[in-house]
């Protein structure tokens, strides 16, 4: 169990062993641009060095010690290593690693426009080469991207809402088959289900609206900032709410409704009896409550609060009337 | 004072790498493990942390070879590093090429996957590559791995263990205790999947990382199995995964109301008949169809198939009649 963010002991031994490569190769380096390099600060690449500076210092290790400066370290913030040539090239790569970095890669193929594809496919090549022989090293791991996963609106998308920025939409609405051009302010991006949502304010349409995300063909962020830096984004979970205040709902949930968990915002889980669960969601309105319970029929149970489960049952009642006044589903034996 | 563990692997590292000949454990442990004194606790100590160290060394890419540390006995155990086979061979890259690099940094948003990708990444910087993803006009794609089974299942993968987890099939009313020697991990779709031999089964299956209800839990040592040669995860994901059959539906569908079935309709016209309703046709999986036409509540009625009819029917059933209302 290693820790999933964080520096653990072997990551550090990764960087320096990719560390002291890149230091000898230059003879001189900057310990800014050493950390810039290798994507970290330079309090970390010092604290690397020290490490270095203790290695092979034990007896019975053999070579000559590895030599750092420490006073050009903490004097020019200059590093140099000597006595460190055994150390030269960089370790191979890992099956994980070379497996995140070739699949990396052939992600980017199948997603990349036709002119891009050449030059990553080069890449992948020599790639491939290093990570062994006919690819032996690598773990077995593929992926087909997503048409949303590979699009280039997302990252606009994100890098505008960080900004502040309005965009430019093409928007394409398959019932009428045709795209309209948009000015919109984004408010935040939502996940419903499998479906990413954009939550705005649509200048053209002078009112709030929620764009299925790969729905957008193309977006441009523009220099012009939002006209209401401080709206909140809306709870796009279900019905459009508007920033109303919310109640809890505790849902008793058997195994196959356990999705939930994964997709809504849950505040709260317990187990309850015969290996459901009980969780606590804030929800704005009670029809999306409604909805997500006949969704869930019949293996979510609503606790509390009694008024929403009252209005659940009318509304499971109204609808399997409807069915029954068309007369044909009181067969005793299903027909064939 | 006891040494860090980076300290340590550090010494180990450069203890085996380019020795000539296998080097025994008893030296090992008096350059690397000083901390640990002889006797039987200590020596279990040094053990299970001489085994764990190994293990990080292989991870970070490290080829360490075992063989007879004595000439003449072959029962001492020795260790070493070949320095021509842990290096990484060098590779030259055209400006272009270091760019496509930087952007394959980008595109795992799952944090083992990412940092394996860094590291990756550091070892060609060390040699000189310079990387920068500016230069080239084309998105990475952005692939994630929320499900909390992905990182168990891939640390298994590669270590060859075998792992069991309690899996919900959408057809079963309670999670069941799978054992799976996993072969690899596909994604399809925007779903994981992992492939792999079920023990029980005594054949190759695939389960859907979000339908793993619990923890994924690793059985039995390393290298336990093989995956077959030539083995292809994205075929057998998509040969064995449950297609469910797609039906056409007839749905009645009340005017100005399912708006996200009429989007995706075949065809809408009003029932004349019934007014204020509309004939709306529309094509999927029967099971997805069923939940989507329950979402709607009084305003959606199956017409046909009947089997979707009677399976909406059966489950609004089981909820007034049952008391699935509190």
């Amino acid at each position: 169990m290693t820790a999933q963010s964080g520096d653990t002991a072997p990551d550090q031994v990764a960087r320096l062993l990719a560390l002291v490569p890149y230091l000898l190769a230059r003879g001189e380096v900057r310990l800014e641009d050493a950390a810039a390099h290798f994507g970290t600060d330079a309090d970390q690449i010092e604290r690397d060095l020290r490490l270095l500076f203790m290695t092979g210092v034990s007896p019975g290790l053999p070579g000559d010690l590895i030599e750092v400066d420490l006073e050009a370290l903490e004097g020019d913030r200059v590093i140099r290593v000597d006595n460190a040539d055994y150390l030269a090239r960089p370790v191979r790569f890992s099956p994980a690693e070379a497996t995140s970095l070739v699949v990396a890669l052939r992600t980017m193929v199948d997603a990349a426009p036709t002119e891009a594809r050449e030059v990553i496919e080069r890449t992948l090549v020599k790639l491939e080469e290093a990570a062994g022989q006919d690819g032996e090293g690598l773990l077995r791991l593929h992926v087909t991207p997503t048409p949303l996963e590979s699009s280039a609106v997302v990252p606009v998308l994100e890098s505008a809402l960080s900004h502040g920025h309005q965009v430019e939409i093409i928007y394409h609405v398959p019932s009428r088959d045709r795209e309209s051009r948009r000015v919109v302010d984004p408010r935040g991006l939502a996940r419903v289900e499998d479906l990413l949502y954009l939550d705005a304010w649509c200048h053209t349409a002078g009112g709030d609206r929620a764009f299925r995300v790969d729905r957008i063909v193309a977006a441009t962020e523009l220099d012009t900032p939002v006209a209401d830096p401080g709206a909140r984004a809306r709870d796009l979970t279900g019905r459009w709410f508007t920033d109303a205040e919310t109640t809890t709902v505790t849902l008793r949930l058997a195994p196959p409704a356990r999705w939930v968990v994964e997709y809504y915002p849950v505040t709260d889980q317990r187990p309850g009896p015969d290996q459901t669960i009980d969780v606590d969601l804030e929800v704005a309105s009670e029809e999306w409550v409604k909805s997500l319970l006949l969704r869930l029929a019949p293996h979510a149970r609503l606790l509390a609060p009694a008024p929403y489960a009252e209005a659940f049952g009318a509304a499971a009642l109204a609808t399997l009337r409807l069915y029954e006044d068309d007369g044909v589903d009181f067969r005793t034996t299903p027909s064939t | 004072m006891v040494q860090p563990r980076a300290e340590r692997l550090m010494n180990l590292h450069i203890l085996l790498l380019g020795a000539r000949r296998f080097i025994g454990k008893d030296a090992i442990r008096e350059a690397c493990y000083p901390e640990h004194a002889r006797g039987p606790a200590g020596d279990e100590a040094f053990e299970r942390a001489f085994e764990r160290d190994k293990d990080a060394l292989r991870q970070i890419g490290a080829v360490i070879e075992v063989g007879s540390a004595d000439a003449f006995f072959d029962d001492e155990i020795g260790y070493r590093i070949p320095t021509e086979q842990t290096s990484l061979p060098e590779i030259r890259f055209e400006s272009d090429e270091a760019a496509v690099l930087g952007l394959a940094a980008q595109v795992w948003q799952q944090a083992t996957l990412a940092k394996a990708t860094g590291r990756a990444l550091a070892k060609l910087k060390g040699q000189g590559v310079e990387i920068d993803p500016s230069r080239l006009e084309v998105v990475a794609p952005a692939i994630s791995a929320d499900e909390p089974a992905f990182e168990p299942l891939w640390d298994a993968i590669g270590k060859r263990r075998q792992v069991s987890f309690p899996y919900q099939r959408a057809d079963e009313t309670a999670p069941a205790t799978r054992r799976l020697q996993p072969w690899g991990l596909a994604r399809s779709s925007g779903r994981w999947y992992v492939v792999g031999f079920d023990v029980d089964r005594g054949a190759e299956r695939v389960f859907r990382l979000s339908r793993i209800v619990g923890a994924v839990r690793a059985t039995g040592r390393s290298g336990a199995y093989d995956v077959p040669d030539g083995t292809d995860v994205r075929e057998i994901a998509r040969r064995l995964s449950p297609s469910y059959p797609s039906v056409r539906a007839r749905l009645r569908v009340r005017q100005g109301t399912g708006v996200g079935l009429r989007r995706r309709a075949e065809s809408v016209a009003p029932l004349d008949d019934r007014p204020g309703w509309d004939a709306v046709v529309v094509e999927g999986p029967v099971h997805e169809l069923s939940d989507e036409v329950l979402t709607y509540g009084a305003d959606v009625v199956v017409e046909a198939p009947q089997s979707l009819r009677d399976d909406v029917v059966a489950r609004l059933r089981a909820v007034v009649g049952s008391g699935g209302v509190a």
